[in-house]
């Protein structure tokens, strides 16, 4: 198998080396960011970062820690490349990306340098594949500027309370209205669509609210379409965070559990949307 | 002309219906070719269809309780049909639970195979549904398009892996790719590869095994074939999903035989059906 024959000699070319028993501890948390082909991938002794973006208006990141890797080697202080996320899933997934107990996808993903592609060798059940996906020059990430101590308002709810809501969302809605207020109605999502319009409140000491900081009345709007690929983080987590800064900018921070019950984070930013003057 | 059928046993019914369930997902038409011995589901290799052909066997005795064939004439004893096996397949959906189903070639506004089958009643009254499934019979000076075809002078013969790894590496190759290169040698080894802008992918398949037939088959002009060497095909990556998204007759034996840059043969075999399909290689 290639997974252990690697000679010691290639094993040295690699500037990144980083190795999983289960593929999908990977492959998932990807998938809860892949609503762009374009993933900047950045490398560091603490971990991978995954950046995807849109429209300059929405920003996501995976963290996978190293020590989720079985392996994580890096000879240089930062790595930095880009890749298509789609043609990485594929890859990833090759093998069907099983579900059954037992049956796990290993992975080895290497890479040399600048200009070299990144190698994947995923083996499972005795089948071994090699994919060589071309890298890019990676871009620089948006800075959102989103600083813990400009947060005005903060509330950490278990997930399953918000995927209730945003599975029942009424997409005609351009728009998600969040009010975040130290008083009633506290949390609220509202939608304003073609059947009319629709609040959704959580009231601060309900069993769902892990933690409840709302300073000021903050009321912001953000983009349904932006905010609609949040949904497949939402939808592999156990808690999220919903944080506002004095901007109004929205970050939404999701604590995501593997299958071997190691947590990740995935992160979203999102920017308000821009106020129009009332005529 | 005259055929009539009958299948009385459940199992038979739903084999039956696997193998034309099969036949529906690799083609829209094919020819039904009855004779005395045998059912014949055939797609002979047109530029229409992609070059893609294939051929189904099955012995009549292990299916149908009553068989009743006349052919075009009593020299060659056997009908040829044109046939969309969808309106089969979709024909044999109702029959599922029925306690018998008659199958029966008629003339009724244009020539018909006319399934009917009867299903269970509470009430002394039967149900029977009856479905008439155009058909266009084949003249006889058509029929050399019909006939088995012959086993290619193969480089390469193989066992597959399991179908089921097949289609879900395929799956996700198919999304990356619209070509893929099958290879294959002789110390049991097969790979699946595809090359884009992007990326390229090579899925290694071990220890798969040379059927028998492959030690004694001499090749290349009386020069054995050296094990390591590959004999490698690109072909259509649609043509090859669909013969794996297709399978639902789980086969007993699984094997490919690969013409150097000709063409890939596939074979399943289980004990009383049998499914070729060859795909021809592209530049």
């Amino acid at each position: 198998m290639p997974l252990s024959t690697q000679s010691q000699s290639e094993s040295d070319e690699y500037i990144l080396v980083a190795s999983l028993d289960n593929a999908r501890n990977l492959s998932n948390i990807l998938k809860a960011i892949s609503f762009k082909d374009h993933a900047i991938f950045n490398a560091t002794q603490n971990g991978l970062k995954v950046t995807v973006e849109d429209s300059k208006c929405l920003q996501a990141n995976a963290f996978i820690q190293a020590d989720i890797f079985q392996e994580f080697t890096i000879r240089q202080d930062v790595i930095g490349f880009q890749v298509n996320l789609t043609v990485l899933l594929d890859c990833l997934t090759i093998f069907g990306g099983s579900t059954v107990p037992g049956v796990s996808t290993a992975l080895r993903m290497c890479y040399i340098g600048y200009g070299y592609p990144l190698t994947l060798f995923l083996e499972e059940a005795g089948v071994v594949t090699v994919c060589k996906i071309n890298t890019q020059e990676p871009e620089e990430p948006l800075d959102f500027d989103f600083c813990s101590t400009n947060v005005t308002n903060k509330v950490i709810l278990q997930s399953d309370s918000l995927k209730e809501a945003f599975s029942e969302l009424d997409m005609t809605s351009e728009v998600l209205q969040l009010t975040m207020s130290p008083s009633h109605p506290y949390f609220r999502l509202s939608t304003f669509g073609n059947s009319g319009n629709a609040h959704y409140d959580y009231p601060k000491d309900s069993d769902m609210m892990e933690l409840f900081q709302c300073t000021k009345t903050q009321k912001n709007r953000y983009k349904m379409s932006l905010l609609k690929p949040s949904t497949k983080a939402l939808g592999l987590s156990c808690k999220v965070s919903v944080r506002t800064d004095s901007r109004g900018f929205l970050s939404l921070q999701y604590l995501v559990r593997n299958d071997d019950g190691q947590i990740c984070f995935v992160e979203y930013y999102c920017c308000p949307d821009e106020e129009v003057d009332e005529e | 002309m005259k055929f009539r059928a009958k299948i009385n046993d459940v199992g038979c019914l739903n084999h039956f219906t696997r193998v034309v369930n099969t036949i529906t997902k690799l083609t829209k038409a094919c020819v039904l070719r009855l004779t005395v011995n045998n059912v014949y589901f055939v797609l002979s290799g047109k530029v229409a269809n992609g070059g893609v052909s294939m051929w189904c066997e099955l012995l009549q005795v292990n299916f149908f309780d009553e068989y009743q064939l006349e052919g075009v004439s009593a020299d060659s004893n056997e009908i040829c049909l044109e046939v969309a096996p969808e309106n089969l397949s979709r024909a044999l959906k109702t029959a599922q639970n029925a306690k018998f189903v008659k199958i029966k070639l008629t003339k009724k506004h244009c020539p018909c195979l006319t399934l009917a089958a009867e299903l269970p009643s509470l009430s002394s009254v039967s149900r029977v549904v009856t479905h008439d499934i155009p058909v266009d019979v084949i003249p006889r000076r058509l029929w050399h398009d019909f006939k088995e075809p012959s086993m290619p002078d193969f480089d390469v013969s193989i066992y597959l892996p399991p179908l089921k790894t097949m289609k879900s590496v395929v799956d996700r190759m198919k999304n990356l790719s619209n070509y893929l290169v099958v290879e294959a040698n002789l110390s049991g080894e097969m790979n699946l590869k595809i090359e884009t802008d992007l990326v390229s992918v090579t899925t290694h398949f071990k220890n798969l095994g040379n059927p028998p037939w492959a030690d004694d088959a001499s090749q290349g002009g009386g020069q054995s074939r050296p094990v390591e060497a590959m004999a490698h095909a690109r072909v259509d990556i649609r043509k090859l999903q669909q013969f794996l998204n297709g399978q639902q007759v789980n086969p007993s034996k699984a094997m490919c035989n690969i013409v150097d840059q000709r063409i890939v043969h596939l074979i399943l075999l289980q004990e009383d059906v049998s499914l070729q399909y060859f795909i021809p290689a592209v530049a």
